[in-house]
C-alpha cells in the first residue's frame, strides 16, 4: 500500500534519497535547491540513514567530491540549482566522459543576470551537451518516481552516465502537493544494493581515472559516451516499466495529453504542462477543438524519432521553451523538436515560444491563446510570432523584434 | 471544475502567510483533499510583501501557475491595504478577510469598490490574549477555515491539535494558547 502523504518537491526528492539511502553527499547551498541537502543533513543527525555527508565550500568541490566517490566506488550523489550548477559545468563533463553513475538532483532556476532565483531551465539547457541524462518532472510526485529511478538507470551496465533529476525551483521544489510514497522496503529492493564494476578502492584491478587522452583517444571516448545514450533509451523504458509494476505509475521517454486525436499540440518540459492539460480540458469540454499535449520527461537522451511519430498527425505545434539561447528563431527544445519533426518529413506548421522566464508565470488562458493561435497557423499556413515571449509586458515587445532593415 | 476553492494570501515577510498558507494545505489534506500549498517569492526580507496560495479540491489538482481570481482573499497584514489591490480578481461571491481591529465598514472603504463579503479579524488582539504575543498568522488561518468552510469546525480543530502536538512536543505547555487562540479567531470570524 502506497503512503498517501503531501509533501514540497524538495521534500519529495530528500525522502526519496533517505529511502535510498546513497554513500556520499557532498553538497553546496544554492537557493531553491538548499533544502534538499538540510532535510538529508537532519536523516544523518538522526541517525536515519548512514549517509557520509560532505561539507564543501563550493559547488566545484561539491561535483569533484562527487566524482571522487563515485570513482571510488561509493553510490554517490549532489543536489544543485542555476548557478551552482554553472560553477560545476567542468566536473559535468568529467562525470559523464568518466562514466560515472551520480545522480544530481538539480532545482531549475534562471541563470543570473539580471540575478533572480525562480524557476526556469536555462541551468539544466545549458548543460543539455554535458553527456549527462536529462529526467525532467512535472509535479511533486513525478520528482519522487523520477528519482526512484535515477540509479537504475545511471548504474546499469550497459548505460555508466550520470543522471540529473530536474524539477522546476519553487512551483513544485517549494510547493505542497498530494503525493503517494513507495514503502521503504520496496524502494530498497527496487534500487538494490550498488556493485560498481570498475572502481579506485578494488585492489584487485588497479586502474586510471580521468587521465589525458591524445586525439588518438578522445573521439573514440565520445563515441562511448553516445552509445551509452543510445543504450540508455533501452534501460530508462525496462526500469519505467519495473517502477509501473510497483506503482501503477507510467512512465516513458515523455506523456502524450490527449494526443489521439490531436490537430493542435503544445510540446513543453515540466510543471508548466499541469497547467496546458487543465487548458486542454477546458477547450475540449467547451468547444470539442482537438487540442494536445506532448510532455518531455526525457530530454537526454533525446526520444526523436518517437517525437516525431508522435507529432506525425497534427496540423500544428508550439514547441515551447523555458530557457532562451538567441538561436535564430528556436530555444533548445525547439530546435531539437524541429530537427526531429523535420527528419521524419512531417509537415505540420511549427512555432516556437518562449515562456516562463526567470519564473514569469504561465496561465491557464496563456495556453488557451497559444492554442487559437495554432488554429489560424494551421488554417492560413502562415507562423507569426517566432520571437514571441509568452506574458511579455507589450510595450517591450517591440525591441526583440528583427531591426526593420533585417526583415525577409 | 470549481470545485476547487482557491485562497490568496497577502503579508508581509516573517508574519508567517506562507507557514499559514502550508498549514491549511495540511489540514486540508488530513481531512482527505487535494491540495495545494505555495509561495511567490519576489525579494526575500523582513517586512516585503509576499503572496501565498492555497488550491484545495475533492479531485487531483494539476494547475502550476499563481491565482489571479481567488474566491478567497486573506490579508495578515492591513498596512498592505495601500499598497496593493488585495480584492484584485476576488470571486465577488467570495469573501476578503482582513487582519484589523477596526470595523468592516472602514476595512470596506479601502477595497477598490469590491462588492463581495468582507470580514474583519482582530487576529493581533487575539494573539496577545490567547498566547500573549502577536502571532496573527494561527487565528487567520481559523477565520479563513471559518468564512471559507473548505472544511468543518470539529476536522479543522481536531487536525489543528494533532499538528500543535507534532509541532510543540517540546512545549506542550503553548498547545492550548494556541488552541484558543483558533477558537476565538473562528468565532469572530463568522
Amino acid at each position: 500500500m502506497a503512503v498517501r502523504e503531501r509533501l514540497s518537491g524538495n521534500e519529495a526528492v530528500a525522502y526519496a534519497i533517505k529511502q535510498i539511502n546513497p554513500d556520499v553527499m557532498p553538497a553546496f547551498p544554492i537557493t531553491p535547491s538548499t533544502e534538499i541537502p538540510q532535510y538529508v543533513a537532519n536523516y544523518i543527525a538522526n541517525g536515519e540513514i548512514d549517509t557520509e555527508f560532505i561539507h564543501v565550500e563550493s559547488e566545484h568541490s561539491a561535483m569533484s567530491a562527487t566524482i571522487g566517490a563515485s570513482a571510488a566506488g561509493a553510490r554517490a550523489l549532489t543536489a544543485t540549482s542555476s548557478c551552482g550548477m554553472a560553477l560545476m559545468w567542468e566536473e559535468l563533463y568529467i562525470a559523464a566522459s568518466d562514466r560515472l553513475p551520480i545522480v544530481l538532483a538539480l532545482v531549475n532556476r534562471a541563470l543570473t543576470g539580471p540575478i533572480n532565483i525562480n524557476a526556469d531551465h536555462s541551468d539544466s539547457m545549458g548543460a543539455r551537451d554535458t553527456g549527462w541524462i536529462q529526467i525532467y518532472a512535472e509535479s511533486n510526485q513525478e520528482v519522487y518516481d523520477n528519482f526512484i529511478q535515477a540509479f537504475p538507470i545511471a548504474e546499469d551496465k550497459s548505460v555508466h552516465l550520470p543522471v540529473m533529476i530536474c524539477q522546476d525551483g519553487f512551483i513544485t521544489s517549494h510547493g505542497v502537493e498530494n503525493i503517494l510514497l513507495v514503502e521503504d522496503d520496496k524502494v530498497k529492493e527496487f534500487v538494490g544494493e550498488y556493485e560498481p564494476e570498475h572502481y579506485l578502492l578494488n585492489p584487485a584491478e588497479k586502474m586510471a581515472v580521468g587521465p589525458y587522452a591524445v586525439s588518438n583517444y578522445y573521439m573514440e571516448t565520445k563515441r562511448g559516451q553516445r552509445q551509452a545514450m543510445l543504450n540508455a533509451k533501452q534501460v530508462i523504458l525496462e526500469v519505467a516499466a519495473k517502477f509501473e509494476e510497483m506503482t501503477g505509475r507510467r512512465y516513458g521517454f515523455f506523456e502524450e495529453y490527449q494526443m489521439e486525436d490531436a490537430e493542435y499540440a503544445v510540446v513543453i518540459i515540466g510543471s508548466a504542462a499541469g497547467t496546458c492539460k487543465a487548458a486542454i480540458d477546458e477547450i475540449r469540454n467547451t468547444t470539442g477543438k482537438k487540442v494536445g499535449l506532448i510532455k518531455i520527461r526525457v530530454f537526454r537522451p533525446f526520444p526523436e524519432e518517437e517525437l516525431a511519430k508522435a507529432l506525425s498527425k497534427v496540423k500544428a505545434a508550439a514547441i515551447m521553451d523555458r530557457s532562451e539561447m538567441f538561436a535564430a528563431t528556436s530555444g533548445p527544445l525547439g530546435a531539437e523538436v524541429r530537427a526531429a519533426m523535420y527528419q521524419a518529413h512531417c509537415e505540420a506548421e511549427v512555432v516556437n515560444y518562449f515562456y516562463g522566464l526567470g519564473g514569469r508565470d504561465i496561465t491557464v488562458s496563456d495556453f488557451m491563446t497559444v492554442y487559437d493561435n495554432l488554429e489560424t497557423m494551421a488554417k492560413t499556413h502562415v507562423v507569426t510570432g517566432m520571437y514571441d515571449y509568452i506574458g511579455l509586458r507589450s510595450g517591450q515587445s517591440e525591441e526583440v523584434m528583427p531591426p526593420k532593415n533585417m526583415e525577409v | 471544475m470549481k470545485d476547487t476553492v482557491e485562497i490568496r494570501w497577502h503579508g508581509r515577510g516573517g508574519q508567517g502567510a506562507k507557514t499559514a498558507a502550508l498549514l491549511l494545505a495540511d489540514v486540508a489534506f488530513k481531512t482527505g483533499k487535494y491540495v495545494q500549498g505555495f509561495p511567490e517569492y519576489g525579494p526575500e526580507r523582513m517586512g516585503a510583501p509576499i503572496t501565498a496560495y492555497n488550491r484545495i479540491s475533492s479531485s487531483p489538482i494539476t494547475v502550476h501557475s499563481n491565482i489571479y481570481e481567488p474566491d478567497y482573499v486573506v490579508v495578515v497584514d492591513e498596512s498592505l491595504l495601500e499598497s496593493i489591490d488585495v480584492t484584485k480578481g476576488l470571486n465577488p461571491k467570495g469573501a476578503v478577510i482582513v487582519n484589523s481591529a477596526r470595523s468592516k465598514e472602514e476595512i470596506a472603504a479601502h477595497l477598490h469598490g469590491y462588492q463581495g463579503a468582507v470580514y474583519t479579524v482582530d487576529a493581533k488582539s487575539i494573539s496577545i490574549k490567547a498566547l500573549g504575543k502577536n502571532y496573527p498568522n494561527s487565528p487567520m488561518l481559523a477565520a479563513v477555515v471559518a468564512v471559507s468552510k473548505v472544511m468543518d469546525k470539529d476536522a479543522f480543530l481536531t487536525e489543528m491539535k494533532a499538528s500543535f502536538r507534532h509541532k510543540f512536543a517540546k512545549k506542550p505547555e503553548v498547545i492550548d494558547g494556541n488552541m484558543m487562540a483558533l477558537e476565538l479567531a473562528f468565532a469572530e470570524a463568522q
